[in-house]
């Protein structure tokens, strides 16, 4: 056995403990905090499996904003935390919840493992193909062009979880900023990093969005980079959330699937089809798009955590 | 390993913009309308529904002159590498239904959702005209999807826009509604998600078309088949997976739930056929198209009876929904052809596809109609609508045609589809599945007559409306209703398959009659089952009926609790989440025994 199958394995036994610490923890605070390390390891294992892109999504949004989301979620729910605990279900249910789950995961575990080896796979087309994108990154060409119209509906799905947000405001408050207006001590850790950690973040995060043309990284990675600069921003009281009547703010939370649309459109006109590109222009035409939709992603990431209005203008 | 070369002839056809149009032009709607907000937000909706109704008459019109599948190879990348979008006749004539739907609930829902004077822009107008054309679109993506994974998408897309509606009133018990529809919504798409990565490691594509010519029955093609169809019957709300429906569907508000109850459990459905007559077409059907319609005639009876036990109108109109979602799965087996050994796109098919369009303008009516009641009374529960007809005699006359168009009345949709659906099990030699049918039509018009009979019935004191009802959403309603009962009426040959032709068999008369008898029936039930007021309503030969069949009464309430009861424990978590498990194991269980 070789050390690297020797540390393959002590990962993936570590990952298989922490799921099951994640699912046994009593306490939501603990569960999650066992979620979130859950999502930073897998990452890893999408790192030793060769799929970067993934690994950076995954530990962006498994681990990095899903996991602010989460703690969010539990520091509200501890009042209750007492009351649901005696609500455990009762015995026969944990049982039988625990075979089916078995039952389902034997079969996948088993349809995985059968599956043809090598796997048939799109990935010599998706290279033969990289020359009508000028791109080098084949997640990026698939993503841009192969399955341009799953990506556009993607961010659509995304403004409508942040319209299904705001629509839990209160009436009266419609239009004001999102969620409570954060104060932190200015000379706190918090404001201080937030001072601190932006300035790289946002360059950190240009330059995955923009590397991600020719290796792994894009739109949505470096799009959350952003977010979670924004974030912390917001948090430390530094800069408040803006309302959400705010036009210019809508701009920019269509702007990705906007622009999206309308070169998809002006295919039908300049192109050969709807979303084709012309292969002189297509780079500069995908990279637009991107830019747009980095700043799409960043601003809806930012939102969706910030939450449904809480507060009138002003307040 | 080579992968999977294109589909010879899946090129673009002409007219194949048509569908790009139809799902662009609600899309960018959607984001028009999130930028101009208030008011504007509306203007957009309204001003692109004719577009899109235009649309869908476009194809339904190009698809019969071209008597093949329109295509549209997106971005011009033919699958597997690109995505292919497709019309055949099934999506063509959910497009244009799907379009008239949304036309009408657009209409009424004016009055619900205004932007208040004064106002500029108000939360629920706002989210609710979005939400709305998203579900235009995200639902014409189901229908054209040629690619398992962008169906991912679209399905994505439907629930994000489909779930806010529940709770747009705000109230605490609607917004439990939505996150149970939420959670149990992506509980579903997650089992559908992790099928379509098992197809794609196992043949190197997600086309819809490819894939059916290269699926067979292995295990990992199995597990996927399994766990993608439980997600989808998650969502569609399959009976014992119904836990979010009835709280969902019946708290939104009108315009909401007749869009939710009458179009967007369709998606789900749509797919579950795309899978069983296409992709998996060549996977052992026979045992799983059984089981598909045992838990639909579990829907039947579970659905129907607690109907007729709710005190509230939109519940009963929800739990009626359950019903008929079970009504869609009885043409499974009955499409099953023993020659080929699978599900043959035939007569059953078009009964199945033609009872969830007149159920989608039916059901939408009934709701929308409901939803006048409950303003104009303030409450909506059954045994106090009396009078109702008197002061409401549009709405109640809307309701009482969705309800006989839903019963099969000549020459309503669901007739044609009951005539087809027995057609075909007598074909096939099922009769349990035509008792079923019969069964089905029995229930549908038992809670019909319930309602129509308290809402007939005369007043005790004189009913004072609390709101003038608007006569412009009446119509709607009243207009949708008339549409499903004149859905037999329509060209169907051209579009829906049907060896035989479409036309019903016995005469216009002979029909009529025939279809009394579930008329009949349905009193019968309605008595027996139905909830009373502290007085009955006056109507003398129920006075006489219901003197003369206590006993009977009494027994069959005694039949009706644990029915009540059980439902009531499917929709607590454990079970439903213990339920979408179970069956999973079980699709798996009878697909993988009998591909040995």
């Amino acid at each position: 056995m070789t050390v690297a199958s020797a540390l393959e394995m002590a990962l993936a036994a570590v990952v298989l403990g922490v799921a099951t610490w994640t699912i046994a923890a009593r306490e939501t605070f603990a569960a999650v905090v066992g979620f979130v390390t859950y999502g930073l390891l897998l990452a890893l294992i999408w790192v030793r499996l060769d799929a970067v892109d993934v690994a950076l999504v995954e530990a962006a949004i498994g681990g990095g904003l899903g996991g602010v989301l989460l703690l969010g979620a539990a520091a509200r729910l501890r009042v209750t935390e007492t009351p649901t605990a005696t609500e455990r279900p009762s015995a026969t249910v944990r049982v039988g919840a625990a075979l089916l789950s078995a039952a389902v995961a034997a079969a996948l575990a088993t349809g995985v493992i059968l599956l043809p080896d090598p796997a048939p796979t799109l990935a010599p087309a998706a290279a033969a193909n990289a020359t009508a994108t000028g791109l080098g990154n084949p997640v990026t060409n698939v993503l841009m062009a192969f399955r341009a119209m799953d990506t556009m509906l993607e961010k659509v799905v995304l403004l409508l979880a942040l319209v299904g947000v705001w629509s839990l405001a209160p009436d009266r408050l419609w239009g004001g900023h999102p969620g409570p207006r954060h104060r932190a001590d200015p000379l706190g850790t918090l404001a201080f990093l937030a001072r601190l950690l932006p300035p790289v973040g946002i360059v950190v995060g240009i330059y995955v969005f923009w590397t991600g043309k020719d290796h792994p990284g894009g739109a949505f990675q470096g799009g959350t980079i952003l977010a979670a600069m924004w974030l912390l921003v917001m948090m430390a009281g530094i800069a408040d959330a803006p309302q959400v009547s705010s036009r210019r703010l809508r701009i920019v939370l269509i702007a990705g699937p906007g622009i999206f649309l309308a070169v998809g459109l002006a295919g039908f006109a300049i192109g050969s089809a709807f979303l084709a590109y012309p292969v002189a222009y297509a780079k500069p035409l995908i990279l637009g798009i991107e830019v747009a939709m980095t700043l799409t992603i960043a601003a809806t990431l930012g939102l969706l955590l910030a939450g449904a209005p809480e507060r009138s203008a002003g307040q | 390993m080579p992968y999977p070369a294109s589909v010879p002839g899946d090129v673009t056809t002409t007219g194949g913009f048509l569908l790009v149009l139809s799902v662009v032009i609600p899309v960018a709607g959607v984001l028009l309308a999130f930028v101009l907000g208030g008011r504007q937000a509306e203007r957009v909706v309204l001003a692109t529904m004719p577009l899109g109704l235009v649309i869908a008459l476009a194809i339904l019109v190009t698809l019969r002159q071209a008597g093949a599948p329109l295509i549209y190879l997106l971005g011009g990348w033919a699958p597997p590498l690109g995505v292919a979008l497709r019309a055949d006749g099934l999506s063509a004539v959910m497009m244009a239904i799907t379009a008239v739907v949304i036309g009408a609930v657009g209409v009424f829902a004016r009055v619900d959702f205004r932007t208040p004077r004064g106002s500029i822009e108000a939360r629920a107008p706002f989210a609710f005209w979005i939400l709305l054309l998203a579900i235009w679109g995200a639902l014409n993506m189901v229908f054209l999807g040629g690619d398992l994974f962008t169906l991912y998408v679209a399905l994505e897309l439907l629930t994000f826009s489909a779930v806010p509606l529940v709770c747009l009133d705000g109230r605490a018990e609607t917004l439990q509604a939505a996150l149970r529809y939420l959670l149990f919504a992506l509980l579903g798409a997650v089992l559908y998600l992790v099928g379509t990565a098992l197809l794609y490691g196992s043949y190197g594509t997600l086309d819809i078309v490819l894939l059916s010519r290269r699926v067979h029955a292995e295990p990992a093609t199995v597990v996927a088949a399994a766990l993608m169809t439980a997600g989808l019957l998650a969502k569609t709300a399959l009976f014992p997976l119904h836990l979010w429906l009835p709280p969902a569907h019946a708290g939104a508000p009108a315009a909401a739930s007749a869009v939710l109850s009458g179009l967007v459990v369709k998606g789900s459905f749509f797919i579950v056929i795309r899978l069983w007559f296409d992709v998996f077409a060549d996977l052992p059907s026979f045992v799983l198209a059984q089981l598909l319609a045992a838990l639909g005639a579990a829907a039947i009876l579970f659905g129907s009876v607690v109907a007729l036990r709710q005190e509230r109108l939109k519940l009963l109109v929800a739990y009626s929904t359950l019903a008929q979602i079970g009504y869609l799965f009885l043409m499974f087996p009955l499409a099953f052809d023993a020659g080929s050994t699978r599900l043959a796109s035939g007569g059953a098919l078009a009964g199945g596809l033609l009872q969830a369009i007149s159920h989608a303008a039916a059901k939408a009516a009934m709701f929308m109609s409901a939803g006048l009641i409950y303003a104009a009374l303030g409450h909506d529960r059954i045994v106090g609508l009396g009078g109702v007809g008197r002061a409401l005699p549009v709405s109640v006359f809307a309701f009482a045609l969705g309800g006989v168009a839903l019963v099969g009345v000549p020459p309503s949709g669901a007739y044609l589809a009951k005539e087809l659906l027995l057609q075909a099990a007598s074909a096939t030699e099922q009769w349990w599945w035509a008792v079923v049918i019969q069964a089905g039509g029995i229930f549908t018009s038992s809670y019909v007559l319930l309602v129509l009979a308290h809402a007939l019935a005369p007043a005790d004191a004189s009913i004072t409306l609390r709101a003038p009802v608007g006569r412009i959403q009446e119509a709607s309603a009243a207009a949708l209703a008339l549409c499903s009962l004149l859905l037999g009426l329509a060209p169907w040959q051209a579009y829906l398959p049907a060896p035989d032709g479409i036309a019903p068999s016995t005469p216009a008369l002979e029909a009529l009659s025939a279809s009394l008898w579930p008329l009949l029936g349905g009193a019968a039930v309605a008595i027996l089952l139905g909830r009373k007021g502290d007085r009955l309503p006056r109507i003398p030969l129920g006075q006489v009926v219901a003197a003369t069949v206590g006993p009977a009464r009494r027994a069959a309430l005694a039949l009706s609790r644990p029915i009540e009861r059980i439902d009531n424990m499917l929709r607590q978590w454990p079970a439903a989440g213990l339920s979408l498990l179970a069956l999973a194991v079980l699709l798996g269980a009878a697909l993988l025994a009998a591909s040995r």
